[in-house]
């Protein structure tokens, strides 16, 4: 990063700009760049979950707009676009405003924190797991105020069960991450992948001694994404569409995107905690191979490592989408209960075995 | 903080199946109380028939339920068989039975997926359309229609049943489906955390709220109108009665009654085979007129029992006509059952019962 960074400063003061502009602009463009890709994402994860559905289902998904449906989303996002925005009388207008806005921050801040190959990474801190755990809570915030300012019953609930949700997830998911701080012994997202390398590629990951571990915090996951089977907040047939009921036109298509570029973020996070990030699961990758040490072979590498966290996390995603083909929703109770008393105690289990797993490790070596 | 919220569910809500609005008092997602409030989709069907002779009727039966369109016409079809003492022959009782029982399979197929999709599972609902196809697509070919049928007539059936190829291949690819769907549903251990235990409807409850069909069956009742209905006279089949009381229960025995219709099905299609032409003799429509009287018919339909009663003044039209259908009394339970109940709860309980709107307006 800091090379980039070097290199964007020397190109400007080439041209004889001064640096504070390159300063300030070094961190915006990465966040231009994010928006884009993060959109071309979104709209591509949509019509896989509708294809993927309508595949389980046995029907054939959307197919009408462009070859094979792939203009689908983005004539859905277009027709968002142009429909009226509909303020309803008596809901709080700042805050029923705001809601939508602020929900599309953290996650693309969440997404310019995740190290996409060993070089890059927008921004980088020491600490950016926990930087990311706070980003990924975030958007709980614009849903509760969407649900609050809406002053409708049905978002009011969804907004209600929304926050009781997160706040009971939360906690097993830090365990977790605990567990895997203590298996890395690092709090960066590039230093916990580098230490899942292994001369046996995939059996270096962490998905291995925190097996457990993995699980619970997939299942916080779909939790906290207000996936199936956690899709309480939204639920259709009870809520009539949760916390956002009352959102048209492109406010309604900014809680609906979020929630996928937060699906397509959480499925990094993941693959980078428990699947070696962008490491390649062979030990060696594949542009070395086939290119040796050429320097073409050390570009390649850049895209290599994205892809390989691409893959992960997508196939993660696929697995998401299947759970939501296959199950009913948990009821609010259940599913309170089964943070509680299923998921909090066994991440601490797994965080006390992680630790003497470690320590077994540490005093062999 | 000791008020309740009033929460208006409906008639615009995406799982009342239709225009039901419920009135619930709130406390929290507990619910207090709970007022069902019905006639969005009145439509006067039973004041119409004061206006029109029967066979003007007729074609109208068939929406009261759009899901159980034969049992309606059968109900008035019986109706002016009974008052004009006219007896059945015996290919026509087969065909008749044999329609009736497709589609009561088609009708729990329909609530099966309808149920899951309260529960906020998407697939089923897919599976079970798909199977439906396979029926309504018959009863196309058959009738030219594949809802609103109008194929029973007084005293016998438009036309000579054909394509009884196509029932045997339904009954050959029904049966691995419903495994099928049981592998998926049957034990999910989040849809036995949802339905289990859940919306127990006790027997005495189930009978003072005049609770028919399935609902009162899961409740360990065993009421079969079937049993005592003469035009199931020679077929072999027994009732569906479970003891569970609660919305798996009535799942579990809506599926076991779809592997009972498919049996009753099995009987009437090899008879039908045997059988040669069709021979009936039906009463001319025009210018019917029932004897002085009140004539009854009643039928066990996928909602619980049906009814139809005419009052007749030796007119050419009913002089009062009214029909008794069982998701009436159903939504009228909901008022008991919802009680106590959590939200999210409620949608799967009043689900469970099985309520279709137009045939409880009218």
């Amino acid at each position: 990063m800091n090379y980039l960074y070097f290199l964007y400063i020397e190109f400007l003061q080439k041209h004889g700009i001064p640096k504070l502009f390159g300063d300030i602009t070094f961190y915006v463009i990465p966040f231009c760049i994010i928006f884009g890709a993060l959109l071309v994402v979104i709209l591509a994860l949509v019509l896989a979950e509708r294809k993927l559905l309508g595949f389980f289902t046995q029907r054939k998904g959307p197919n009408r707009v462009g070859y094979w449906g792939l203009l689908q989303t983005l004539a859905d996002a277009f027709k968002l676009l142009c429909k009226e925005n509909i303020t309803p009388a008596r809901v709080d207008r700042f805050l029923f405003n705001l809601a939508p806005i602020l929900v599309f921050i953290p996650v693309m801040a969440a997404v310019g924190i995740i190290p996409y190959s060993a070089e890059f990474t927008f921004v980088n801190t020491q600490t950016n797991v926990i930087l990311y755990l706070i980003l990924a809570a975030f958007p709980i915030l614009s849903v509760f105020l969407a649900g609050w300012a809406s002053s409708n019953k049905y978002s009011l609930f969804g907004a209600a069960r929304s926050i009781s949700q997160v706040l009971s997830y939360e906690l097993p998911i830090t365990f977790v991450l605990l567990s895997v701080v203590v298996l890395a012994s690092s709090m960066n997202m590039t230093g916990i992948t580098m230490a899942q390398f292994s001369k046996w590629g995939m059996f270096g990951w962490f998905v291995f001694p925190c097996i457990l571990g993995f699980i619970i915090m997939f299942i916080s996951i779909l939790a906290e994404l207000n996936r199936c089977p956690f899709d309480l907040p939204e639920a259709e047939s009870e809520l009539v569409c949760g916390y956002n009921t009352e959102y048209s036109g492109m406010r309604f298509a900014l809680f609906y995107l979020s929630e996928y570029a937060m699906l397509f973020a959480n499925s990094m996070f993941m693959a980078i905690l428990f699947f070696g990030g962008y490491l390649s699961p062979f030990g060696k990758y594949l542009s070395n191979i086939l290119f040796g040490e050429t320097p073409f072979a050390s570009v390649l590498l850049y895209f290599e490592q994205a892809g390989w966290l691409f893959f992960k996390a997508s196939l993660l995603i696929f697995v998401i989408i299947w759970i939501r083909a296959t199950l009913p929703r948990l009821a609010a109770f259940d599913l309170l209960k089964f943070s509680w008393v299923v998921l909090l105690p066994l991440s601490i289990i797994n965080l006390f075995i992680v630790v003497i797993y470690k320590f077994i490790l540490g005093g062999l070596a | 903080m000791t008020s309740s919220l009033r929460l208006n569910l409906g008639p615009q809500h995406p799982s009342t199946h239709g225009v039901l609005r419920l009135l619930l008092e709130l406390d929290g997602e507990k619910i207090l109380s709970c007022e069902p409030e019905v006639g969005y989709l009145h439509r006067g069907m039973e004041k119409m028939a004061e206006k029109m002779s029967y066979i003007q009727y007729l074609p109208l039966v068939d929406r009261i339920d759009y899901l159980a369109g034969f049992f309606y016409s059968e109900l008035l079809c019986g109706v002016v068989e009974n008052a004009l003492e006219v007896e059945l022959p015996d290919k026509v009782r087969a065909i008749r039975v044999m329609l009736l029982e497709l589609n009561r399979i088609s009708s729990h197929l329909l609530w099966i997926g309808a149920f899951l999709m309260d529960l906020g599972a998407v697939s089923p609902f897919f599976y079970a359309f798909r199977e439906r196809e396979m029926i309504l697509r018959y009863f196309e070919k058959l009738t030219g229609q594949r809802m609103m049928y109008n194929y029973f007539v007084f005293g016998g059936v438009r036309k000579d049943i054909e394509y009884l190829e196509d029932v045997e291949e339904i009954l050959s690819i029904l049966p691995e489906k419903l495994d099928d769907y049981e592998k998926i549903i049957t034990e999910n251990p989040i849809f036995l955390m949802r339905t289990k235990g859940k919306g127990i409807l006790e027997p005495k409850t189930a009978l003072n709220y005049a609770i028919t069909g399935v609902n009162l069956r899961a409740s360990g009742v065993d009421y079969d109108y079937r049993h005592s209905d003469p035009l199931y006279k020679g077929f072999d089949f027994r009732a569906v009665v479970m003891d569970g009381k609660d919305s798996w229960t009535r799942y579990k025995a809506r599926v076991l009654e779809i592997k009972e219709s498919m049996n009753i099905i099995h009987q009437a299609l090899v008879y039908l085979k045997e059988a040669g032409k069709l021979e009936q003799k039906l009463i001319n429509p025009l210018n019917l007129k029932l004897p002085e009287g009140d004539y009854i018919r009643e039928i066990e339909a996928p909602r619980g029992l049906a009814c139809c009663y005419v009052k007749s003044t030796g007119e050419d039209k009913p002089y009062r006509l009214k029909w008794r259908t069982g998701s009436y009394y159903s939504v009228n339970l909901l008022r008991e059952l919802l009680k106590g109940e959590y939200l999210n709860d409620a949608i799967a309980i009043a689900g469970s019962l099985d309520i279709i709107l137009p045939e409880v307006d009218k």
